[in-house]
């Protein structure tokens, strides 16, 4: 337990002393809700679908999460290359905790992101169904951050270098975000792309979220939560098998 | 306490190590030396779970690297030869970190972290961030981080490397003094052989990924008829300059540095 305390306190204390992250991240989600939030709020409401900002809302802060998540599970590159990594490596401690420590480290600082675009969200005049929601969005926000933060992870003990970095932001994260009920609801869309969204896990967060925080789940509170919880539960199997082999 | 036999590890075509056999004695200090690029750290890196050997049989505190991984990691402590350090946590959290993930108890942990830090003098700047020191410094960190759990084996990769004279003779005489109070057995590698003589009670000398002569430096000595250590050495080595491999490693810290800029 302790070294999983350990291994959690060192992310939390990295993210709080990098100031320029924490604002850097928080800059793209901003410019998301007011450029698209506004920008496409008369359209939306001429097409019937009421304030686009509550629709868009949960998308965006799942975004948050999802980039934030992602990318702390790929900061093992920067500990592989700053020899870090040696130091965690050659302790006489399982790569299970290793990977579970690391994961709920990065998982926390996602959703610590993910609630300050809530209350950014808030301030654009994003209004949830009541307050007391929090707490099950909250449930589908850990999923996401873990999910996330176990699959970059598992991503970064694959590679060696930040060299393959821009091809897992181009082929990977754009197309998870663009493609998920982030932005648009994801009935009545081209066969192909309604596949996508289906095995796309971030549509799963994204719907648990915005069904928690507005109500009208698509495909269902509970599916959500247990797709989600399933496939994060293999993730961090995968991630801990990847890390296992992991040598420098 | 060490012992390798046939060791060998090849990186697809390119042999690193090629058929090495040794013996380290508890208690004892062994130089492992050899030209940049020899295959010294690929050897650390085998003896210390880091890396799989292709070929042969190693044992650590009498463990298998390959099976007994955790009783392996338990029985070292090590400095490595590049940067390891957590440069955005303080000197305290790096040391706390790892007597944390070492087991060592909370109480045992502050005593020795306090002495540790004394004696390497950042014991004043516990509290500032890694990230902020010189070289030197965080080489001092490092070998005082190795030495949190008190390992039976400490393997120092160039340990000495880029410090003072000053501060070489006051790690070499803390080291020597475990070595001596605790019968703690080290391993290590150094391109300073006036250090290797005067710390290692044996050496062997590696080349081209093979082990070409062991033994006391008074041993290697008569064998080349050499009136030192470094002597005895360029005789065995030759005189021709090594090239080490710049990897991907430099590029990216260049590339890190940039951007955090």
């Amino acid at each position: 337990m302790k070294i999983i305390y350990i291994l959690w306190l060192r992310q939390l204390k990295r993210y709080f002393r990098s100031k320029s992250r924490i604002v850097g991240s928080i800059a793209q989600p901003l410019l998301f809700l007011l450029a698209f939030g506004f920008g496409f709020n008369s359209i939306y409401q001429r097409a019937g679908g009421g304030n686009y900002i509550q629709f868009l809302a949960p998308g965006i802060i799942a975004m948050g999460i999802l980039f934030t998540a992602v990318f702390s599970g790929i900061e093992i590159i920067w500990d592989r290359q700053f020899g870090f990594l040696k130091e965690t490596l050659v302790a006489p401690v399982s790569r299970m905790k290793i990977m579970i420590g690391r994961t709920l480290g990065g998982g926390t600082v996602a959703i610590l992101q993910g609630l300050i675009v809530f209350l950014i969200s808030l301030l654009v005049g994003f209004k949830p169904g009541g307050i007391h929601l929090i707490l099950l969005a909250l449930v589908f926000m850990a999923l996401i951050s873990l999910f996330f933060t176990a699959l970059g992870t598992a991503i970064a003990s694959m590679l060696r270098d930040m060299q393959g970095f821009q091809l897992i932001m181009n082929f990977l994260l754009m197309p998870l975000f663009f493609l998920s009920g982030s932005l648009f609801p994801l009935e009545g869309l081209p066969k192909a792309l309604t596949i996508v969204a289906k095995i796309n896990p971030l549509s799963y967060g994204i719907d648990g979220l915005r069904g928690a925080l507005m109500g009208g789940a698509q495909f269902g509170l509970m599916s959500d939560f247990l797709i989600l919880g399933i496939i994060t539960v293999i993730m961090l199997m995968i991630g801990s098998y990847l890390f296992s082999k992991i040598q420098i | 306490m060490i012992e390798v036999e046939n060791l060998t590890k090849k990186f697809n075509d390119f042999t690193a190590v090629d058929n090495i056999s040794f013996k380290v004695d508890k208690g004892e200090i062994f130089g492992f030396l050899g030209p940049n690029g020899a295959g010294k750290t690929t050897t650390i890196k085998m003896l210390t779970t880091l890396l799989r050997p292709t070929v042969g049989r190693i044992q650590i505190n009498g463990f298998d690297p390959l099976k007994d991984q955790n009783e392996v990691r338990c029985s070292f402590g090590i400095v490595f030869q590049d940067p390891s350090l957590d440069d955005e946590l303080t000197v305290y959290e790096n040391m706390e970190f790892h007597g944390v993930l070492y087991g060592v108890p909370k109480d045992t942990r502050r005593i020795r972290i306090e002495e540790l830090l004394k004696f390497v003098e950042l014991w004043d700047r516990k509290d500032d961030l890694v990230k902020n020191f010189s070289g030197g410094m965080k080489r001092r960190l490092e070998v005082a981080r190795g030495l949190v759990h008190h390992p039976k084996i400490l393997f120092l990769d160039e340990p000495t490397l880029g410090l003072d004279p000053q501060t070489r003779n006051h790690i070499w005489t803390y080291i020597k003094g475990l070595n001596q109070k605790e019968q703690m057995t080290v391993f290590l590698t150094t391109h300073y052989m006036e250090e290797a003589e005067r710390v290692a009670q044996r050496a062997a000398i590696i080349d081209h990924g093979k082990i070409i002569a062991q033994g006391t430096s008074e041993e290697l000595k008569q064998q080349t008829q050499t009136n030192s250590l470094e002597d005895a050495f360029l005789a065995l080595t030759g005189k021709t300059i090594r090239e080490e491999e710049s990897g991907s490693m430099e590029r990216m810290r260049m590339a890190r540095k940039m951007h955090h800029r």
